[in-house]
């Protein structure tokens, strides 16, 4: 048994989304340095504001504008700020309400340290040198000097000069450690040297490549390590006409399944060294190793006589 | 298999439960390698085979182990040929149990298998929980498991419902507890440590790590025939509030004594309480929801301070409380689980065991 493998592995990508009327105007309004809320039905004004009234789920479309200072009503001291987090040096989260709001917003807080913070204190916006219309254009609270204010609302139309913000990209990014465990470690460490194994299930004996370290059939733990193929048999295939991004193979060329010999299972592989066109159910084939590859890099004819039906049937 | 709906309502009960040794890393193990031990132990407890399972349901989350339809891997220990019925939450493996349990009230089985499982350590918890925060206003900001824990055990402080040296009794209280617990990541006492998020420390925070559990539901005579003393499910709810933090009173916990309600908890008074706070102040808010008094035996587990794999914590609850009530340790147990930011969203089953003679 090789020891355990690991690899990092790196989840990535770009959330595109679409804001509704009261988002928008929310966000475009960071990009003008104005905080908008809604007003509910019942009077209250919610920062940061939502379409529908959490309590009743009625519509509301009502925007008033607040201030941009506040009171803190909850804090917590974050002494190792992480990636993605608005500071990069140690910071409070605090729960802002900000004056003439009902609810809370959720953001940094840039102070000294943690004596520095306190609930009740008074805070405003620090905004963003560059603003895009995202949450983000609050770079954080700082402290401030001024006192609560007896803050009138006023209601504003939602329109902002240039135009208005309909959609943010949220790039999310994720680090992991990969490790495949004991059954799919032993399959790996095998293709290092060139050779295929699958795991034979102890109740209904079929062999499983690549091997999961469960037979999906019986529910039961495989252990029993099979060296199979290297030849194997065709039993289903497609023509593939269009060409994958980042991927140098001309098309058109054939995917197929094939059942190595001794596998209960057939596994996925491209056809190469025969015209696509040519490609057959029964064809008889062989791995093509890639130069410093851990893994076929496809799999050509052997020459033999293509193999009776009745002898891949059950694998289709 | 399907029994005949006559209109009255079917008794179901957790018959058997099984659970892995929770630990911080099994890079050796896939995630069905964690898991088949805990379904294997689970059904050779009643007997059962996956043939005569009536429904199977199961809870998880492809943001830990960072693989997409990981569940349908995991699937493979189960067994899923001939064809099973089948079902999947991308939540705690609680949120499974109500689904089991609504499924065999309505008639549709006699018998359910559910499972949940978490590997955490192929990535970093704190940091993947904030994926399932408000995208627009919260998600952005990154603030992670601990930092919004942090803000609700601050305003509980504030509010004068707790305090830290509070907090460090909590979290001794649980590790001692789990001494006794030989699956519990962290048992026996340990330093409360430095600031996290403050005011939250190393001990108010649950370990990190992965596990698995699974639990048989039967109803009626099936759990009479499957288990010595089955523990009743009496009743289940669960309740969601507001994704947004600032719109709640992070000091209460309004679902989940809603829940408790509709499930029946506080008809009687419960001997014990299986509840799932990862963090201390958190079982400050359920006491207070719960109306727990010191009459109550509080997690005698060493609930998720101990061993808190993400997905499987809140049905190690449910299966903690009916291990009792199987082992006459319990009469009238209330089991809790909990998902989303500050108890955001949260279940409530209420078990008993028969008299016994």
């Amino acid at each position: 048994m090789p020891d355990a493998l690991s690899a990092p592995m790196v989840v990535e990508f770009p959330f595109t989304r679409s804001l509704g009327p009261v988002q928008s105007a929310f966000l475009t309004g960071l990009r003008a340095r104005t905080v908008l809320g809604v007003r509910t039905t019942a009077g209250r004004v919610l920062v940061p504001p939502v379409e529908y009234d959490p309590e009743t789920a009625e519509e509301i479309r009502d925007l008033v504008e607040v201030a941009a200072t506040g009171t803190v009503t909850t804090w917590a001291w974050n002494p190792a700020p992480r990636r993605g987090q608005p500071l990069d040096t140690p910071f409070a989260w605090v729960l802002v309400r900000l004056d003439g709001a009902d609810t809370a917003l959720l953001h940094a807080l840039d102070a000294a340290g943690p004596d520095a913070v306190r609930t009740g204190l008074r805070v405003r916006v620090r905004w963003a040198a560059e603003r895009t219309g995202a949450i983000t254009d609050i770079a954080c609270f700082e402290p401030c000097e001024e006192g609560p204010t007896d803050h009138q609302v006023t209601a504003h139309g939602g329109a902002f000069a240039g135009d208005a913000v309909t959609g943010i990209v949220a790039p999310a990014r994720l680090d992991y450690t990969y490790t495949p465990g004991r059954a799919q470690t032993g399959y790996l460490a095998a293709l290092a040297e060139r050779r295929t194994v699958g795991e034979r299930c102890p109740r209904c004996s079929k062999v499983y490549v690549p091997p999961r370290g469960a037979c999906p059939t019986c529910g039961v733990a495989t252990a029993e390590q099979v060296e199979v193929g290297p030849r194997g048999t065709v039993t289903t295939f497609c023509v593939v006409n269009i060409k994958a991004k980042n991927l140098e193979i001309e098309v058109p060329y054939v995917y197929a399944h094939i059942a190595l010999d001794g596998a209960d299972l057939a596994l996925h592989g491209r056809i190469g060294g025969i015209p696509y066109d040519q490609v057959r159910m029964g064809l008889r084939v062989e791995p093509v190793w890639s130069e410093d590859g851990r893994h076929p890099d496809h799999y050509r004819p052997t020459g033999e006589p293509d193999a009776d039906y009745d002898t891949y049937k059950e694998l289709l | 298999m399907t029994g005949e709906f006559t209109g009255a309502p079917r008794n179901v009960a957790v018959v058997a439960c099984a659970q892995s040794d929770h630990r911080r890393r099994t890079d050796e193990l896939s995630e069905v390698e964690m898991l088949m031990p805990v379904l294997h132990e689970v059904l050779e407890r009643t007997g059962l085979t996956t043939a005569d399972i009536g429904f199977t349901c199961s809870g998880s989350s492809d943001y830990l182990a960072g693989r997409a339809f990981s569940f349908t891997m995991a699937l493979d220990g189960v067994g899923a040929w001939p064809p099973i019925s089948e079902s999947h939450v991308e939540t705690d493996g609680a949120w499974a149990l109500y689904e089991a349990w609504v499924k065999l009230l309505t008639g549709d089985a006699d018998t359910a298998l559910v499972y949940a499982y978490g590997k955490s350590s192929p990535g970093s918890v704190r940091d993947v929980l904030t994926r399932q925060l408000d995208p627009y206003y919260v998600a952005p900001l990154w603030p992670d498991s601990v930092a919004l824990a942090a803000l609700q055990a601050q305003a509980l402080i504030d509010a004068g419902h707790t305090d830290e040296p509070a907090l460090a009794a909590v979290a001794a209280r649980s590790r001692d507890a789990a001494d006794g617990n030989a699956h519990a990541q962290l048992p026996g006492a340990r330093p409360q440590g430095e600031y996290v998020v403050r005011p939250l420390r190393t001990g108010d925070c649950p370990p990190i790590g992965d596990g698995a559990v699974a639990v048989v539901l039967a109803a009626g005579d099936r759990a009479r025939a499957l288990c010595p003393r089955p523990a009743w499910i009496r009743g289940m709810d669960h309740r969601v509030e507001a994704h947004s933090l600032g719109v709640r009173d992070l000091t209460e916990s309004p679902s989940t004594r809603l829940a408790a309600e509709r499930a029946g908890a506080f008809a009687r008074p419960v001997d014990t309480a299986e509840l799932h706070a990862p963090f201390t102040s958190q079982e400050v808010v359920l006491r207070k929801a719960l109306r727990l008094d010191d009459s109550v035996l509080v997690n005698p587990s060493g609930g998720a301070l101990a061993a808190n794999p993400v997905m499987a914590a809140g049905l190690v609850r449910v299966a903690e409380a009916a291990g009792r009530i199987h082992r006459g340790a319990s009469d009238r147990a209330l089991a809790h689980a909990t998902s989303g930011p500050c108890l955001q969203q949260n279940l409530v089953a209420v078990l008993e065991g028969e008299a016994r003679a």
